[in-house]
């Protein structure tokens, strides 16, 4: 036990003493919640929109004015033709022009329809469907407003569409769960295989494993103080998206912090094995990033939903830790729910665990090779 | 030869795929001694002394090490030997001291006698000063002359150095050499591997490598007489090369 207590104060002093080490360890993860919660926005606040008015009366005016009021959006500038939009859409800050057609007002009162056109900045796919999507629904509210106020003679059935547990579609519910996984990877995974790696590159590996440490010693000495560093990072996210975006915790933290520990445990063991797979510090680093990193980014629906990918990664996706672990802390953290509901996904988890750690340590060499 | 063997090898041989590294050792080394093994580059030095030192396995032969089987008992080696690698093996990271402590703490000592070894390791070293100091910001010799103090901070029986005076200062080196009669005059057996001929001749043995075989063993006297050179280096050109022609 000793021997484990003065190895494990000397990963301390390697990562305390490392300055790049803290840097990935507390700078990144506070980075990326900031640059993910501000700057990788997939709501919309303030997008620019541009107005071609061809009718000018009072109920394009009030139109208008709906949808600049909404918060989602304001005007760039008005204009006069239709030669202008492209004008415009190349300046940049428009992502939207409405073109509200001639005689829009008599049109509606007379013939209870007139013409709305939403022209978007296609360049930009998926800022456009959201946009055009948000101006559709302002539209359509507007529909009902007049038909209850009987101004147009039709009211027109539009469905009300309510997103539930995100009701404004706020990003920072999807991706804080995601955050946490890939951070969690990141640290675990990457960190320990490269602190491996890096006793054999310098030769103190040898050393150790001539010493009477036993390799279980060398791991657990190893993993020990990323497992806290990890934990300790975990309720630091989630106390920066509590504290910065307002996210709370629906679900319970006991559960939310036991399913990380398990997932921690996860990576790190995946760290292990990756470490006895190479033999440098860059073939350790490459393995995590291609291996562990760009699938969590890719295929475990932290960013592209899985049921819309093709067959093959769904099967793919279906061997990536991650892919569970969001599961489980997007139900834990947003919709609330209990143990129950996420049993299957841990059990998978665990399995996982299981297979890894028991994998690293029969790689794990006490002899050189 | 005086005194009881702590290392003996019979047929051992080393394979790595169709290459043979070690072909069929034989040799024994005393309680005590200073033990000098010699041989150009890949030779096979260090895959012996890793084989030794329970670092590889060896594809067959009978190694037995401070008494124990090197295939069965390699936890029990590790206990009552020493352990200097070719490569630097003290943490740049970490201070004198606390590399100290760390060593000191995985072959087991307690606190107290750990304090005392500390203490007085740094008073032979003269190093009292560098106590709190970064390994990296110390000179390579006396980073040499503290991994040797480190790696013989639990009295072991043996001790495995691999090549320890590499690029170091020729006055650093006789230093280093004298740190290690110092320790074979308390009993410990010292193993080293080294290419400078020179050292050779402050071993009380040595074995000369070439290819894989030991090709002589003796002491430095009887080897310079049997080849009739004045220096260990005649002798080791001499063997060395008839055997590459």
């Amino acid at each position: 036990m000793r021997r484990y207590f003065g190895f494990v104060k000397k990963e301390f002093l390697h990562i305390f003493r490392d300055f790049r080490t803290l840097i990935i360890i507390f700078g990144i993860p506070a980075a990326q919640i900031l640059i993910f919660g501000y700057a990788v926005r997939t709501d919309i606040k303030n997008a620019g929109i541009a107005v071609l008015d061809l009718s000018r009366d009072e109920i394009t005016k009030r139109l208008t004015g709906k949808i600049l009021s909404s918060g989602f959006f304001r005007k760039t500038e008005d204009l006069y033709s239709y030669k202008d939009i492209d004008r415009v859409f190349k300046k940049g800050s428009t992502k939207a022009v409405i073109v509200f057609e001639e005689g829009f007002g008599r049109n509606l009162m007379r013939e209870g329809e007139a013409g709305v056109n939403i022209i978007a900045d296609g360049s930009e796919p998926n800022s456009a469907t959201l946009v055009t999507n948000y101006l559709q629904a302002i539209v359509n509210s507007f529909n009902l407003e007049l038909g209850r106020t009987g101004t147009a003679s039709a009211a027109l059935i539009v469905p009300e569409v309510k997103m539930l547990y995100n009701p404004n579609l706020e990003s920072q519910f999807m991706f804080v769960p995601g955050v946490i996984t890939l951070i969690l990877i990141l640290i675990c995974a990457l960190m320990t295989s490269v602190t491996i790696t890096r006793e054999k590159e310098f030769g103190t590996m040898e050393v150790l494993l001539v010493s009477p440490l036993k390799p279980i010693q060398i791991i657990l000495g190893k993993v020990t103080p990323y497992f806290f560093l990890s934990v300790f990072n975990v309720i630091m996210i989630l106390l920066l998206s509590w504290l910065v975006f307002g996210l709370p915790v629906k679900g319970s933290y006991v559960l939310l912090l036991a399913v990380s520990m398990l997932y921690i445990l996860m990576a790190l063991s995946a760290g292990i094995l990756i470490s006895t797979v190479s033999t440098t510090m860059q073939q350790a680093i490459f393995i995590s990033l291609i291996g562990m990193m760009l699938p969590t980014v890719l295929l475990s629906g932290f960013i592209f939903p899985i049921e819309n990918m093709p067959k093959i990664y769904n099967y793919l996706s279906a061997v990536m830790p991650p892919r569970y672990f969001i599961v489980i802390i997007k139900n834990i953290m947003i919709k609330g729910t209990g143990f129950g509901f996420v049993w299957k996904e841990t059990l998978i988890l665990l399995a996982m665990t299981v297979l890894f750690i028991s994998l690293s340590l029969r790689k794990f060499k006490i002899r050189l090779q | 030869m005086t005194g009881k063997s702590v290392i003996s090898v019979k047929n051992l041989v080393k394979k790595f795929g169709n290459f043979t590294a070690n072909d069929n050792l034989c040799f024994e080394v005393y309680e005590g001694e200073i033990f000098g093994f010699l041989g150009a580059n890949g030779a096979g030095k260090t895959t012996a002394l890793r084989i030794l030192s329970g670092l590889l396995e060896p594809t067959s032969g009978e190694v037995t090490v401070a008494g124990y089987d090197v295939s069965k008992d390699s936890e029990k080696i590790k206990k009552n030997i020493g352990y200097m690698c070719q490569k630097f093996s003290l943490y740049d990271d970490l201070t004198v001291s606390e590399n100290i402590v760390l060593y000191g703490g995985i072959y087991g000592l307690d606190n107290q006698s750990l304090r005392e070894r500390k203490n007085k390791l740094l008073k032979q070293l003269r190093f009292e000063e560098y106590e709190t100091r970064l390994i990296v910001d110390l000179p390579l010799g006396l980073k040499q002359k503290l991994a040797f103090s480190v790696a013989i901070i639990h009295n072991p029986r043996i001790v495995f150095l691999d090549e320890p005076t590499g690029g170091v200062d020729p006055v650093t080196r006789r230093q280093f050499w004298e740190m290690i009669w110092e320790t074979a005059s308390k009993g410990i057996t010292i193993f080293v591997t080294t290419h400078y001929m020179d050292e050779a001749e402050y071993c009380d043995r040595v074995s000369i490598m070439s290819e894989g075989r030991i090709v002589a063993i003796d002491t430095p006297e009887n080897l310079k007489k049997q080849y009739n050179a004045e220096t260990i280096e005649q002798v080791f050109v001499r063997i060395a090369r008839p055997l590459k022609n």
